[in-house]
């Protein structure tokens, strides 16, 4: 950006004296320098991805725009489900709904199931964390129990509880409650030896100590289980309506698969990425506003 | 005359049982305080000074022998024996006026009204000359305003016995030098009994009455007792070159590099 030098410029050949040239020019360079910054840093941040995309889109369509190709080409997702694409908001009754509709009842199942195990997880975390035989004890179970798949979970759950609605929140739960749990623990057992000599000095009583010192000194290892717990549900949330039906993402999916609208899929995709994408976000920003000061230590 | 003393330790011995092997780190302490008293405890690393102030904390439970505060044994830590550690140890998510609040609203909850806590929290950060920093976090000042702070804790909790572990240990020579005249000043005015660890000769000549020297470990004990016999209020320009201050710091010198030298190198 040549901007800053071509304000500077016009000043020394014909001007007035040196002293005003120099107090018009002083005020002037560093707006303008600032807004060329403050572009190029937006330029820098925004440029590749968009860059990115293109280039994504144009192999794409080179890849599938031959005839015979299994996937349809973004030109002809454009075409197929336009409709899809620009109002997400209709509403015919049914399961015949706008994308907005399904992702939001899929988000409403996570909000109960992520918040169910974002209290279980953080008292549990706490208690593997605060107690050496609760953790001896139940590490080695959450350990394994962690490594189920998803989707795994969810005839057992069937199978329990007998109906679709419950067994999809407790699918959701299941997933997301073990890195909750692990990250808290882990948070716990870190706390420095120094916090806690503080609050034996100052002789905190335990529930106290729980929330003087405990609580947001994990604060940050919390949040970080909610992150990982919050992205997984959401992975759960998909799949487990793919096999339960009604309104969700999930079903949507299953659903256009069945009736062959691969393109509606494409842009059930796109919706399922940018939800998650947007729950992640969220949570990591809590978490920084949460425990602001707590990281800068 | 161990009964008349304020702090007493008592033929303390410590051990840890570090997986199934016991390790002696003190053995046979003996050390009386008086009230008002200013003790520096001096020795090379590992010889288990700090040991020695965390069981006067409580924070380390006694093997053999005993710690009497005030006639009474200790067997838990208590705001009685305040403690400014080394690195601190503010809690970040508070800020200053908080983290001594948190420590005034403990002791004094029940003795102190609302409005007293909160101007008893405002007169120990004034004591130590940080009012003006009161809203901020632990990591937005410095490490010299932070032991400050910690010492405004401490101070806030009127102890019996006032516990500092190398507080200064980890400042720069200048900001060193400010905070040891700034603890001069409050122990004139408050004339608290203090106990301090450091390894740093003039620092335990300048502000002790007596000097703790202590043997090395495993099974470290108190070596000798220097008493240091200047007059208070002391000026570090003024004693720097006075016969009894170079006597003191000659005779540390002699007792941790001659006669006591550390028995792991550049440990």
């Amino acid at each position: 950006m040549s901007l800053p030098a071509m304000s500077l410029e016009p000043a020394p050949p014909d001007a007035p004296s040196v002293q005003r040239a120099e107090i018009v020019a002083l005020p002037r360079r560093p707006v303008a320098g600032r807004a060329a910054r403050v572009a190029k840093a937006v330029a820098g941040q925004v440029l590749p991805p968009l860059v990115t995309l293109a280039v994504i889109m144009l192999l794409w369509q080179g890849l599938t725009s031959a005839s015979g190709a299994g996937l349809p080409s973004p030109a002809a997702i454009w075409r197929d489900s336009r409709e899809l694409i620009l109002n997400p908001f209709f509403d015919r009754g049914g399961v015949d709904k706008g994308l907005f509709w399904h992702a939001l009842t899929s988000l409403k199942r996570v909000a109960v199931g992520f918040s169910l195990a974002a209290v279980v997880g953080v008292a549990l975390g706490v208690l593997v964390g605060s107690s050496r035989m609760a953790h001896r004890g139940l590490d080695p179970i959450f350990q394994v129990l962690r490594t189920v798949p998803p989707l795994a979970w969810l005839p057992i759950s069937l199978a329990a509880l007998h109906e679709a609605q419950p067994s999809a929140l407790f699918v959701i739960f299941i997933t997301a409650v073990w890195p909750i749990v692990i990250n808290t623990a882990v948070g716990v057992r870190n706390i420095p030896q120094d916090y806690v000599n503080v609050g034996r000095v100052l002789r905190l009583s335990p529930p106290e100590y729980f929330v003087t010192i405990l609580l947001p000194a994990a604060t940050p290892y919390i949040f970080t289980g909610l992150r990982i717990g919050v992205g997984m549900s959401w992975l759960a949330i998909v799949a487990s309506e793919m096999l339960l039906g009604g309104v969700g993402v999930g079903f949507f999916i299953w659903d256009q698969y069945n009736a062959s609208r691969i393109s509606d899929i494409v842009v059930a995709l796109v919706w399922v990425g940018l939800v998650g994408y947007a729950l992640d976000r969220l949570v990591a920003l809590l978490g920084r506003i949460v425990s602001r000061g707590v990281a800068a230590s | 005359m161990s009964s008349r003393a304020y702090l007493s330790i008592e033929n303390l011995g410590v051990t840890f049982d570090a997986g199934g092997r016991a390790s002696e780190v003190l053995r046979g302490v003996d050390l009386t305080v008086d009230q008002g008293e200013f003790i520096s405890i001096i020795g090379h690393s590992g010889c288990g000074k700090s040991t020695l102030l965390n069981v006067v904390a409580g924070l380390i439970p006694v093997s053999m022998g005993a710690v009497i505060v005030d006639k009474r044994a200790v067997d838990a830590p208590g705001p009685d024996r305040a403690v400014v550690f080394q690195n601190h140890s503010l809690l970040p998510w508070l800020t200053v006026y908080e983290n001594v609040r948190l420590a005034v609203d403990k002791v004094f909850r029940g003795a102190k009204s609302r409005a007293e806590r909160h101007e008893w929290t405002l007169h120990n950060l004034a004591l130590v000359q940080m009012l003006h920093a009161k809203d901020k976090k632990p990591a937005e000042i410095s490490g010299g305003m932070k032991q400050r702070v910690g010492l405004a804790r401490a101070l806030a909790m009127e102890p019996k016995v006032l516990l500092l572990d190398e507080p200064f240990g980890a400042l720069d020579a200048l900001t060193r030098a400010n905070l040891q005249d700034s603890l001069m000043e409050i122990h004139a005015k408050l004339g608290n009994t203090v106990l301090m660890i450091t390894h740093d000769v003039d620092e335990a000549v300048l502000l002790s009455d007596r000097i703790v020297m202590m043997t090395n470990g495993p099974a470290a004990g108190v070596g000798e007792v220097l008493r240091v016999d200047l007059a208070r209020p002391r000026n570090r320009v003024e004693v720097d070159g006075q016969a009894a201050y170079l006597a003191a710091r000659h005779a540390v010198i002699e007792f941790l590099y001659a006669r006591h030298q550390g028995l792991r190198p550049a440990a």
